[in-house]
């Protein structure tokens, strides 16, 4: 948008908002948590952290769909892949750790895995090599379930089947407030699934739980001004469910992409690596359109996984309960050269996020 | 990972657009999810158009961001 997207990263008026920042935030310690993987990239990519005052925390929630995307279900795309049948998905998918290998090592034994930009591509691919079986792992939070809907309720080809992966971001939340020792003040909603979703599924939040929650964009001023409206919550001692991404997010969402969500998946509980299973986060295709779910179609009973390397925590990270540089085997035997959790792997995890930043330590304001 | 810039429909063929990222790079995208016209900006995720961005949408953030930076003055405590 010409002209606009410098108005967007206008100085003056980041230097403004952080001034009000700085005067709203208490004297005692507040802890907010966004849950998506951008947030973080405009999070540590701005260098947002220095610039907030000591009392005033933003942690990562489970907001990187390829880091909670169990290691069974790899384990199940690794072996079709050892099978012979085509895997194709996204770009970070390929890397992460199964139980024992990646998509990548099993490309690396003869399988044939591919990279996909989305789920259109492997239809079109599965079109042109009819001779061929295709299975398209499919993760991704509500913002990516919707193409994965629309492309099998409009009759993919009999020669792709799906692996469906796609997991929901308010039960997750949900379970966060769930863990006692994990203070969070407040939540930082995720712009884009919540363009899908809408503002009404995150309600709960402030009028259940009395959660000060903000829905916010992408921009750097988008962020800082979710964080102020926050403050301003905390500071009123009030919980209400405010949008700041008014530009893309409104009180029902993307009414389209919802009914396609649900005429093509049923909601069920679902297992997220390091996290557990968590009651009604996940999407199962619905019997109807059997025929295209990977797990009917072959046989890829998989052992007992390994979610988790010694060592690796992910798992904490996930949560934000512990920042990257507190695992002892970050940027020492976990780096993005060589990674051992699929925080470190894939581009919206948390700890390649810090890695490629160099970010070693916890940043914090010289005030 | 989410894009944040709204990219530009550039010609429409069904439910097929092609969009304009910047620095020459036009690809296809899936407009089946929104009512996108050319000349829209549309934001983009994983080859679907998720959402039309109007220009005074955008405007009116800028907007709610000064009203804002006016109503967190004083606080009650």
């Amino acid at each position: 948008m010409d002209g606009l997207t410098s108005r967007f990263r206008d100085p003056s008026l980041a230097k403004r908002v952080i001034e009000k920042i700085r005067k709203l935030a208490p004297p005692y310690t507040v802890r907010f948590c966004h849950v998506c993987g951008t947030h973080e990239y405009t999070i540590t990519h701005y260098g947002l952290r220095s610039l907030l005052p000591e009392t005033v925390d933003v942690i990562a929630g489970p907001g990187c769909p390829v880091c909670v995307t169990p290691a069974f279900e790899i384990d199940r795309a690794v072996s079709l892949a050892l099978k012979g049948v085509t895997v194709l998905t996204f770009g970070d998918v390929i890397r992460v750790p199964g139980s024992e290998i990646s998509l990548l090592d099993a490309r690396a034994r003869g399988g044939d895995v591919r990279v996909v930009y989305g789920v259109g591509d492997a239809v079109r691919i599965a079109r042109e090599e009819p001779d061929k079986e295709f299975v398209f792992l499919a993760i991704g939070f509500e913002t990516t379930a919707p193409s994965t809907a629309n492309e099998i309720l409009n009759g993919p080809p009999e020669n792709l089947s799906f692996l469906i992966v796609h997991r929901l971001i308010p039960p997750v939340m949900e379970l966060l407030l769930g863990i006692g020792d994990l203070q969070i003040d407040g939540f930082i909603a995720p712009g884009h699934v919540s363009t899908i979703i809408g503002m009404k599924p995150y309600r709960i939040f402030p009028e259940a739980y009395r959660m000060p929650t903000v829905i916010a964009g992408f921009e750097p001023l988008d962020v800082l001004f979710g964080i102020l409206m926050l403050l301003r919550q905390v500071r009123e001692e009030e919980a209400r469910l405010e949008n700041e991404y008014t530009r893309s997010v409104t009180w029902e969402g993307n009414v389209k992409a919802q009914r396609l969500i649900h005429e093509a998946f049923d909601v069920e509980s679902g297992y997220w690596r390091g996290l557990g299973r968590i009651p009604s986060s996940a999407l199962r295709l619905k019997d109807e359109f059997s025929e295209y779910d990977a797990k009917r179609k072959y046989d890829i009973t998989v052992g007992r996984s390994r979610e988790l390397m010694p060592g690796c925590l992910c798992h904490l990270v996930m949560i934000g309960k512990i920042k990257p540089p507190e695992c002892p085997l970050f940027m020492k035997a976990c780096t993005p050269q060589k990674p051992k959790g699929a925080c470190m792997v894939s581009v919206e995890g948390t700890c390649s996020i810090w890695a490629k930043h160099g970010v070693r330590g916890r940043l914090r304001a010289q005030l | 990972m989410c894009l944040a810039i709204p990219v530009k429909v550039l010609e429409i063929d069904g439910s097929t657009a092609k969009v304009d990222f910047g620095r020459g790079v036009v690809r296809e995208v899936n407009i089946t999810l929104v009512d996108a016209k050319v000349g829209d900006y549309v934001l983009v995720h994983a080859g679907y158009a998720i959402q039309v961005i109007d220009r005074e949408a955008a405007e009116e953030t800028v907007r709610l961001w000064n009203m804002i930076l006016e109503l967190s003055g004083p606080v009650r405590s």
